[in-house]
């Protein structure tokens, strides 16, 4: 409802009051300490977000462990859905990225699917209106956990060696080609996979949620008794409402890309032959 | 891309932001901290359960399946038993209709040689007694016959016959004769 407006031009500034639009920026994504304590000679900072981030921790808890508290074997309410969500993890990318083998990881995934979506979710939430995933930090911590996962699995699977000498030298490609890739891929899979695994999670919830902020302030700054000031605010509100439903969709999509990526790589871990 | 780069710049511009792609440490362990909580939680709580729930499931369809098919096969053995035992029977009807057959013809056969058999003696001694008569009415007649001719030779030859051998002797001879041209 207040997307940027505070942080913009004011209660009164409209189209043709003599006031430019004022175009929501990073501004939008900084939030001001609620709450700051420091543990040595680190400062924490606790505002909106981080409150966001741990009221999603204590929902995900409450509703799995509700869910989930004693399953019976014909499920129903809770159950139902808490199994939907965890045959959907465990069918639909544990087991078609990694096989049966990948079982074990199942509660790591199921942990990033739904922390992803609920904290992506939190975009459209009236009150909320912020997706915690937007702010870098978040998908950066998460990207690096799957990184700090997957990098000594293979290691350990693989030995150190091979680990290595299967990123570098992947099957199938004439000797000479190894000049060319060896180097990509040495990058690739260990600079770079990690660094756009997070960004493309985070870019994707910050562009979507600056949209929808453009909007809603369009909205509200053509909002002026002239026929082009009301038509585009109309447009403007309609649009934001349909991006509003786009969004839903794009951050269970993004929730899904994440975890099966995550999938993938440790995947790629246990089985060398990649 | 666009829309991170035009905020980049924005970002730049004003001197107090800092950058969307700033990393603040506190941020970075507090998001750390809070995966770690709900992928504990979870992991410790929660997913076990509903692991072991969702296998027990499968275990029970599984099992389910299994006594289906073990059923079925007895089934099939109570039907192949079924249909031995029907066949038996059904060759067991046969043979005793065909000795019922054999009896049937048996006993007419039986019946019939009885009935022959009375018929016989009844005839045999119909035929005796008729003999029997036959031969007395015979043997009256033939005396009868005698005297008769003989009274009416007495008559026609006026001299008595009655006591004479020769008279008596060529009754016979003629009665004899009679008896053989018959």
């Amino acid at each position: 409802m207040t997307y940027g407006v505070l942080a913009s031009g004011g209660p009164n500034c409209h189209l043709f009051s003599g006031c430019g639009f004022p175009a929501p920026g990073a501004e939008i994504f900084q939030f001001d300490a609620i709450l700051s304590f420091s543990i040595g000679s680190l400062q924490f900072n606790i505002s909106k977000v981080t409150f966001l981030l741990f009221l999603a921790v204590v929902l995900i808890l409450g509703f799995f462990g509700y869910a989930f508290r004693k399953p019976k074997l014909v499920p129903r309410g809770a159950q139902s859905v808490g199994e939907m969500g965890y045959l959907f993890i465990r069918d639909g990318i544990v087991r078609e990225t990694i096989g049966k083998g990948g079982d074990k990881f199942i509660p790591f995934l199921f942990t990033f699917f739904f922390m992803v979506w609920i904290l992506n979710f939190w975009g459209i939430v009236p009150g909320a209106q912020i997706p915690v995933t937007s702010i870098f930090a978040i998908p950066v911590a998460f990207a690096v956990i799957v990184y700090l996962l997957w990098v000594p699995l293979g290691m350990i699977k693989q030995g150190p060696i091979g680990f290595f000498k299967n990123i570098m030298f992947p099957p199938g490609v004439p000797k000479a080609m190894y000049v060319l890739l060896t180097p990509i891929e040495l990058i690739s899979n260990l600079l770079v996979r990690p660094f756009t695994h997070a960004v493309r999670l985070f870019a994707n919830m910050f562009a979507g949620h600056l949209l929808l902020a453009t909007f809603s302030v369009a909205a509200f700054y053509l909002l002026s008794f002239s026929v082009i000031g009301l038509l585009g605010s109309a447009a403007s509100f309609g649009l934001s409402i349909l991006l509003t439903g786009f969004e839903a969709f794009i951050q269970g999509l993004q929730a899904y890309i994440f975890t099966l990526l995550a999938a993938v790589y440790i995947g790629s871990a246990l089985h060398a032959e990649h | 891309m666009n829309v991170l780069t035009a905020v980049l710049a924005a970002g730049e511009a004003g001197e107090e932001m800092p950058s969307v792609l700033a990393v603040p440490v506190d941020e970075f362990i507090i998001g750390l901290i809070a995966f770690l909580i709900v992928f504990g939680g979870l992991a410790k709580f929660a997913l076990p359960k509903i692991k072991e729930t969702l296998d027990e499931r499968a275990n029970l369809i599984e099992g389910g399946l299994e006594r289906a098919s073990i059923a079925e096969a007895e089934a099939a053995e109570v039907l192949v038993q079924y249909k031995t035992q029907l066949a038996g029977a059904r060759e067991e009807a046969s043979g005793i209709r065909t000795q019922a057959q054999a009896d049937r013809t048996a006993i007419i056969e039986e019946a019939r040689s009885e009935a022959r058999t009375a018929a016989a003696s009844v005839t045999s001694a119909a035929e005796a007694s008729m003999a029997a008569e036959r031969a007395q009415a015979v043997s009256a007649l033939t005396k009868q016959v005698g005297e008769l001719a003989i009274t009416l030779a007495d008559k026609i030859v006026g001299e008595t016959l009655a006591d004479d051998a020769r008279v008596r002797a060529t009754v016979d001879a003629f009665i004899a004769d009679l008896e053989g041209a018959r």
